[in-house]
């Protein structure tokens, strides 16, 4: 099991903010693949992975970081703080 | 090293002043403070979200670093989410440093790398309904000035 969390349009796309997923994926790109497949509102939030960052335990990392010893998973739009 | 992530508003002049009776041998100190622009009145308010957790540890790891570059002797980070009103403080920076360099340097530094690796996402509420805001080149190009 693994805590998946959504921000900003990626969150109102999937239709909510926090999820535990239980998965088998070896990469953030497998675990996008299986929620991709799994429901429309998922593909609709991951069409675009250029716009979209990933961040594995709180630390930005990239779509083909591997997810073994991850407990979170967040994805999200680019950051626009300040 | 000072850090709030506060849904609260602040009050720029109490902020800075706490921060520069609390310096000694400090030269030089520098603040910027972010405003919510109201976009010629078509903004009414700006809705900020985070990821909690992470924002602490994206903007700790960032003032520590700015410390390593910089001859500082303090660094201040205040950062609002929520609902914020058109012409509210978001944000502000506050750096003490022996010379105004390291300190100007550092602050822009810090405002650099909040815009784009700090987890927060700005919705704007307008009249004409609400919008993300979204992230512009520019601010990604202006991180490899450093």
């Amino acid at each position: 099991m693994i805590d998946v969390l959504y921000f900003a349009w990626v969150r109102e796309r999937v239709g909510l903010g926090r999820e535990k997923v239980d998965t088998s994926a070896a990469t953030v790109r497998d675990l996008i693949a299986e929620l991709s497949a799994r429901e429309e509102r998922y593909a609709a939030a991951f069409a675009d992975l250029a716009s979209l960052r990933v961040a594995l335990d709180q630390e930005l990392s990239s779509f083909d970081a591997p997810l073994a010893g991850v407990r979170e998973v967040a994805f999200f739009p680019p950051m626009t703080g300040g | 090293m000072r850090l709030a992530v506060q849904s609260e508003t602040f009050d720029l002049g109490e902020e800075a002043n706490r921060f520069a009776a609390a310096q000694s041998g400090a030269g030089a100190i520098v603040t910027f403070t972010g405003i919510v622009r109201d976009n010629g009145g078509t903004l009414s308010a700006m809705e900020i979200e985070h990821y909690p957790g992470m924002t602490e540890r994206a903007i700790t790891a960032m003032m520590t670093e700015a410390q390593t570059r910089w001859a500082l002797h303090d660094v201040l980070v205040i950062h609002r989410y929520g609902r914020l009103d058109a012409n509210a403080p978001i944000m502000m920076v506050a750096t003490a440093a022996p010379h105004r360099a390291d300190a100007f340097s550092a602050a822009e530094f810090l405002m650099d790398y909040l815009k784009s690796r700090a987890p927060f996402w700005k919705k704007e509420i307008g009249v004409d309904g609400t919008e993300w805001v979204q992230a512009k080149d520019e601010d990604e190009a202006a991180l490899t000035r450093w």
